[in-house]
C-alpha cells in the first residue's frame, strides 16, 4: 500500500466509530425495561384494565395524551368513551397517575430506554411517589 | 430502463421484507441473520475498496490548484483553494467534505442569441446535497438511541434540536423533512434535466429509490404505523450486544425498514456510494501544491530511453559549428 | 470597430455555428456510434512520425478509413493496458470507481458549451472509458453488462475513445467543479496513452514529438537556423530601440539556462514575445544562455504518454547539468509550466546539481522552488519590478486595452494568477479584466490545447473557442478591449485565429512583449513604434519607421 499508514488510520478511525455500539457494551446484555403495573390502586381493581388494550396504549399513548390535552383545554370536554363504550375522566393526574402512580416504574424506565423526553411534565405536577 | 427497473427492485425487496416477517415468520431472518451479514459486508467491504485503492501509488502531485499559489513574499496565496502545507491540505479536505466547497462553485450555462454566453449562480444541487448528506448524517447519530445503553450524551441533545419546532406527536423531526425533501429533488433533477437523465445509469436511480424507501419507512414507521419502540431496541441492543432476541409484535414497518437498510449497507461498498470513502483519497484535493519545492517521489519511477546531448551533437556538429554554436567535441 | 469575422475555409459563420443545441438525443449514449465529423478531428499519425521514437504499431493510416490497421490483439493490448494503469495511477482506479454522475461538470466544458455533443460533457466522456472498464475489472459490470453501465470493447468502441480522447484539451475545468475532484484530464491523458499503444496518435502531436527527439524542439529547428532566427530578431530590435541585445547559445558556465517553448521562434506572435525577453535579459545583463539542444519547453511528449514527456524532458536538466548552469529560467508557455511544476520534480529530481535559485538582479530566493531549481519568467519579473530594478513606461503600450486571459495549465495546474497580472498593470496603462466565470481558477481554455490546434479540426477548436470568445467580446464591447494578453504560447498561436473569427479586432499578444514595449533601456534611441514596428500613440506619422 502506498500512504497505507494514513489509510489504514483512517479506516480503523472509520470502523471505531461505526462499530462503536459493539465493543462499548463488550457483549453485555442490557437490561430491557420492565414497566411495573402492581401498584396498590391497580390491586384494588377488580378488572385490571387501562383505558384502551394494552398493545394500542404501548404504541398510540404518546397520541392519546396529546388528543386528551386538545380536547380539554381547546374544547372543554372532560370525558373520553373508550373504543368498548366506556367512560374515564380526562386527566392526566386523576386518571392516568391515579393507577400508574409509580412514575419512575412505569413511565420513565421506557422513555429513559428510548431516549424519549416527553413534555408532560412541563406543565403537570409531577407525582410525589413512595420510596422506591 | 434503469430507472423502471430500479424501482420495481426496491418494491421487491420491501415485499419480501413484507411477505417474509408477515407471511413465513422470518423474523429472525430479517431482524437478526440478514443486519449482521449486512453489518460485516459493509465494514469488510470498505476495507477491501479502499486497500485496493491505496495499492496503486500516487505517481504525480497533481492538486487541481483553485487559488493563487505560493509564489513571492508580498503575493498574497489562497493558502486553502492551493495549499503549499499539510494544514493548508486539512482546511481544503475539510471545505471538501465537510461543505462540498468544489460544488458550491457550480454555475449554470446559458447559451443566448448573439451568441452570448451567461453563466448563472447555481446553488441548489450543492445545497440540496449538503442538506441530504448532513440530514442523513444526523439521522444516523439519531438513531444511536437504539444502539447504545445508557444512551450517549448528545444523542438526546441532537434530537431535542431536531425536534425544535415541537409539531405533533410523536415530535417532528426537521431531518425527516429536510431529508425526504432532499432526496426527492435529487431524483427530480436526475430525471427531468435532460443531460442528467442522459448519463444516468440504474446504478443511480437504485440507491436513490432505496434511499427514499429507507427515509419513508422510518416516518412511517415513527409517525403513522407506529411500533413498539421498546421491543424495536430490545432487537437492536440484542444485536449489539450479541445476544440476539426478536421480541415479539414489532411492527412489520421496522422489518421493512431493517432489510432496506441492510440491502443499502450490502450495496454500499460495491457501489458508486463508495465516493463517501473516495473523496479522501482524490488526489486532486488531497496533496500540497508544493512541488518545485519539494520533491514528490514516483514509486515506480523508472529510466527512460533519452537522446543524449553526445547524440544530438554527433548530428548537428557541423551545423552547429558553422553557426559558431560552441561544440564539446571537433570532430 | 464593425470588423468583419475571418471565417476559415469550410466554417460556416459565427450566428450560424454558434446555434448549439443542448437537448440530447432521445437514444441513449450506448447506443449510439460514433461518427467522425470532418472538421471535428485531427489527421492520424504519421508512420515515421511514431518510428521516430519507436512507438507500437507504427504504420501508414487514415482515421477516415474503415480499417485502422491494428494488431491481432488489440483488444488484449488495451485491456491489459488498462490493468497496468488501474496499478500504477491512484487516480485512475479512483476516478473509474468514485463517479456519481451528479453532472456538475457536464456544462463547464468548453467543448460541450461551444458544440452541445452529449459525449463532450466531461462525465460521458470519462464514461466511455469507464464502460469498457466495469466490462472488464468489476464484478458487476461482468455479471450485470449493459444494465451496470458496461459495455463490449469493440471498433466501434475504439473509435469513439480515439474521437472524444482529442476532443478533450485536458484543461480540468471540469475538475474544479467535482465534488471528488475526479479530472477529465487524468482521464483523457491515460486514454491517450492507451490509443498509443496500438499506434493511434494525431499527426499534430506524433509529429512535434519526433521532431522535439530529434532536434530538441516540437518546430524541427535545427542549430543554425535557430541562431539565423534570433540573429534576425537581433536585427529587428537594433532597428527599433536602436540597442544591440546580446544572446548566446550553448554557452557553459551561464548562472541561468532559460528554456522557452519553440514557437517563440516560428510564430510571428511568439516571435515579439521573444524579442521581450531578450531586450529584458540584455538590459539586467543577465548571465543566461539558450540552448539548442534544449530548445523547447513545451512537451508534446505529455498529450502522448508519460514515459514520452518524460523522455523528452530529461534534455532539460541533462543540458543544464552540462553547461553547468546554477539554476533554470522558463519562458511563457501553459503545458510546458503544468508540466515542469507538477512533473519534472518527480521525474527527475533530486535535482541536486543546481543551486536553490536566486534573482542575481534582486537577491530574492524563490523559495517555492527551490526543490526543482525552475523559476517562471513571470516570477522573475514580477520580482524586478517589484523592487524597482527595471524603468518602464507604460504609456508605450497606450494603443493597447488590454485583458488577460490565464492559460488553462498555469490556472488549475499551478495558480499562477497575480504574477502576470502585476506585470500586465505595470507596464500596461488599460488593462480590463474578463468576467469573473472566466477567468483565474475558473479561465477557459482557449480550445486548441493538448496538442489539437490543428487546421483540419478548425470547426472543434472554434467550437471550443466560444466561452473564452465570449467573455472577449463583453470586455471589447464594454471597454474596447483590443488585446488578448497572456503567457501561453499555444494561446499566442491559436487564439489568434479564433479570436479573427469570433471576436474580430483584437489581438493576442504575449505579456513579455508587452514588457518589451515599455521597457526603458540605457543607450535606447526614442521609440517610435512598438516591438512590431507599429506606431506608438501619438508617434503616428513620425520620424523614421
Amino acid at each position: 500500500m502506498y500512504n497505507g499508514i494514513k489509510i489504514i488510520i483512517g479506516l480503523l478511525i472509520f470502523a471505531a466509530l461505526v462499530t462503536f455500539p459493539f465493543y462499548s457494551k463488550m457483549g453485555k446484555a442490557t437490561a430491557k425495561p420492565d414497566p411495573k403495573v402492581d401498584t396498590p390502586e391497580i390491586q384494588k381493581l377488580a378488572e385490571k384494565k387501562c383505558v384502551e388494550p394494552k398493545e394500542f396504549m404501548k404504541t398510540e399513548h404518546m397520541k392519546m395524551l396529546n388528543d386528551w390535552r386538545d380536547t380539554v383545554v381547546r374544547e372543554g370536554n372532560l370525558i373520553y368513551v373508550s373504543s368498548d363504550g366506556k367512560k374515564y375522566t380526562i386527566s392526566l393526574q386523576n386518571t392516568c397517575m391515579n393507577c400508574h402512580s409509580n412514575k419512575k416504574k412505569f413511565c420513565d424506565e421506557c422513555h429513559n430506554y428510548s431516549a424519549v423526553i416527553p413534555y408532560c411534565w412541563d406543565c403537570h405536577i409531577e407525582p410525589k411517589e413512595n420510596k422506591t | 430502463m434503469g430507472l423502471l427497473l430500479s424501482f420495481f427492485v426496491v418494491i421487491v425487496l420491501v415485499l419480501l421484507a413484507f411477505g417474509g416477517v408477515e407471511a413465513a415468520n422470518l423474523q429472525y431472518l430479517f431482524g437478526i441473520i440478514i443486519p449482521y451479514a449486512a453489518f460485516v459486508t459493509f465494514i469488510v467491504g470498505i476495507f477491501y475498496r479502499v486497500v485496493k485503492w491505496g495499492r496503486s501509488p500516487v505517481p504525480f502531485r497533481i492538486p487541481t490548484t483553485a487559488g493563487q499559489e505560493k509564489s513571492l513574499p508580498w503575493i498574497k496565496q489562497n493558502k486553502i483553494d492551493n495549499p503549499s502545507s499539510a494544514l493548508g491540505v486539512i482546511v481544503r479536505m475539510a471545505f471538501e467534505v465537510l461543505l462540498f466547497r468544489s460544488l458550491f462553485r457550480n454555475t449554470k450555462t446559458e447559451l443566448r442569441e448573439g451568441p452570448s454566453l451567461a453563466y448563472g449562480s447555481a446553488k441548489w444541487l450543492w445545497l440540496a446535497g449538503l442538506a441530504f448528506h448532513w440530514t442523513f448524517f444526523i439521522i444516523v447519530l439519531r438513531h444511536l438511541r437504539l444502539f447504545t445503553e445508557p444512551i450517549l450524551f448528545f444523542v438526546p441533545l441532537i434530537e431535542s434540536l431536531d425536534a425544535f419546532f415541537q409539531m405533533g406527536v410523536p415530535l417532528l423531526y426537521i431531518t425527516d423533512v429536510v431529508f425526504l425533501m432532499a432526496v426527492t429533488y435529487l431524483f427530480f433533477r436526475r430525471v427531468l434535466i435532460p443531460q442528467v437523465r442522459y448519463i444516468s445509469l440504474a446504478a443511480d436511480y437504485f440507491p436513490l429509490f432505496l434511499i427514499l424507501g429507507i427515509g419513508v419507512s422510518g416516518v412511517l414507521m415513527r409517525y403513522f404505523f407506529k411500533v413498539d419502540v421498546v421491543g424495536a431496541k430490545e432487537l437492536t441492543m440484542g444485536l449489539v450486544t450479541f445476544n440476539p432476541v426478536v421480541p415479539e409484535g414489532i411492527g412489520v414497518i421496522f422489518y421493512i425498514h431493517l432489510f432496506l437498510v441492510s440491502t443499502l449497507l450490502i450495496y454500499f461498498p460495491f457501489s458508486k456510494l463508495m465516493h463517501m470513502a473516495g473523496v479522501f483519497l482524490s488526489p486532486t484535493r488531497n496533496l500540497a501544491n508544493n512541488n518545485r519545492e519539494r520533491m514528490h517521489i514516483n514509486p515506480w519511477n523508472y529510466p527512460v530511453k533519452v537522446h543524449t546531448y553526445e547524440e544530438y551533437e554527433e548530428e548537428f556538429r557541423h551545423f552547429m559549428k558553422d553557426a559558431g554554436i560552441p561544440v564539446e567535441k571537433e570532430e | 470597430m464593425a470588423v468583419q469575422p475571418k471565417v476559415p475555409k469550410g466554417i460556416s459563420y459565427p450566428d450560424e455555428l454558434s446555434k448549439v443545441d443542448y437537448k440530447p438525443p432521445e437514444k441513449a449514449w450506448m447506443d449510439t456510434p460514433v461518427v467522425l465529423k470532418p472538421n471535428m478531428f485531427c489527421w492520424g499519425n504519421k508512420e515515421k512520425s511514431l518510428k521516430a521514437v519507436d512507438f507500437p504499431n507504427a504504420r501508414a493510416w487514415s482515421v477516415a478509413d474503415e480499417d485502422w490497421k491494428l494488431p491481432e490483439n488489440w483488444k488484449e493490448i488495451f485491456l491489459e493496458g488498462i490493468r497496468e494503469r488501474l496499478d500504477k495511477y491512484r487516480t485512475f482506479r479512483l476516478f473509474m470507481d468514485i463517479c456519481v454522475r451528479c453532472g456538475a461538470c457536464a456544462d463547464k466544458c468548453h467543448f460541450f458549451i461551444g458544440g452541445g455533443d452529449p459525449k463532450n460533457m466531461p462525465v460521458l466522456r470519462a464514461e466511455l472509458l469507464r464502460s469498457v472498464y466495469r466490462k472488464y475489472f468489476t464484478g458487476s459490470g461482468k455479471a450485470l453488462g449493459k444494465l451496470a453501465g458496461a459495455r463490449e470493447l469493440n471498433i466501434g468502441v475504439l473509435k469513439e475513445l480515439w474521437y472524444y480522447a482529442y476532443q478533450c484539451t485536458e484543461c480540468r475545468r471540469c475538475s474544479l467543479f467535482c465534488p471528488y475532484g475526479i479530472d477529465t484530464a487524468e482521464v483523457t491523458i491515460i486514454a491517450r496513452e492507451l490509443l498509443n499503444l496500438l499506434g493511434l496518435n494525431i499527426e499534430w502531436i506524433a509529429g512535434p514529438v519526433a521532431n522535439c527527439w530529434r532536434t530538441g524542439n516540437h518546430m524541427g529547428l535545427l542549430p543554425h537556423t535557430l541562431r539565423d532566427t534570433v540573429e534576425m530578431f537581433k536585427a529587428d530590435l537594433e532597428t527599433i530601440t536602436g540597442v544591440k541585445v546580446d544572446y548566446s547559445f550553448n554557452r557553459k558556465g551561464a548562472e541561468i539556462l532559460f528554456v522557452n517553448p519553440s514557437g517563440e521562434y516560428f510564430d510571428p506572435n511568439g516571435n515579439i514575445t521573444f524579442m521581450g525577453y531578450m531586450l529584458l535579459f540584455h538590459e539586467l545583463g543577465l548571465d543566461v544562455t539558450l540552448s539548442t539542444y534544449c530548445s523547447e519547453g513545451g512537451n508534446f511528449g505529455f498529450f502522448t504518454s508519460n514515459e514520452m514527456a518524460k523522455r523528452l524532458h530529461s534534455k532539460v536538466y541533462a543540458e543544464a547539468k552540462r553547461l553547468k548552469v546554477k539554476w533554470i529560467l522558463g519562458g511563457e508557455c501553459g503545458h510546458m509550466w503544468r508540466v515542469w511544476h507538477q512533473y519534472h520534480n518527480t521525474w527527475f529530481g533530486p535535482v541536486d546539481f543546481l543551486e536553490e535559485p536566486v534573482s542575481p538582479i534582486t537577491g530574492t530566493k524563490f523559495e517555492n522552488a527551490k526543490s526543482n531549481k525552475v523559476v517562471h519568467i513571470c516570477e522573475f519579473t514580477s520580482d524586478l519590478i517589484k523592487h524597482g530594478k527595471i524603468k518602464l513606461d507604460p504609456s508605450r503600450n497606450d494603443n493597447y486595452i488590454v485583458t488577460l486571459h490565464d492559460s488553462c495549465n498555469v490556472s488549475r495546474g499551478m495558480g499562477f494568477f497575480e504574477e502576470p497580472r502585476y506585470i500586465i498593470k505595470n507596464v500596461c496603462n488599460n488593462f480590463y479584466e474578463m468576467p469573473p466565470n472566466t477567468i483565474r481558477e475558473n479561465t477557459f481554455c482557449c480550445g486548441s490545447g493538448s496538442g489539437v490546434n490543428a487546421s483540419e479540426n478548425m470547426e472543434l477548436r472554434l467550437r471550443g473557442a466560444l466561452p473564452r470568445a465570449n467573455a472577449l467580446k463583453y470586455v471589447r464591447e464594454k471597454f474596447g478591449v483590443n488585446t488578448l494578453a497572456n503567457i501561453c504560447q499555444i494561446d499566442r498561436a491559436a487564439l489568434q485565429t479564433l479570436a479573427d473569427y469570433w471576436v474580430p479586432g483584437v489581438a493576442i499578444r504575449g505579456v513579455h512583449e508587452l514588457v518589451g514595449n515599455a521597457l526603458i533601456m540605457r543607450g535606447e534611441k526614442e521609440r517610435t513604434t512598438d516591438l512590431r514596428g507599429e506606431p506608438l500613440l501619438g508617434k503616428e506619422g513620425g520620424e523614421n519607421v
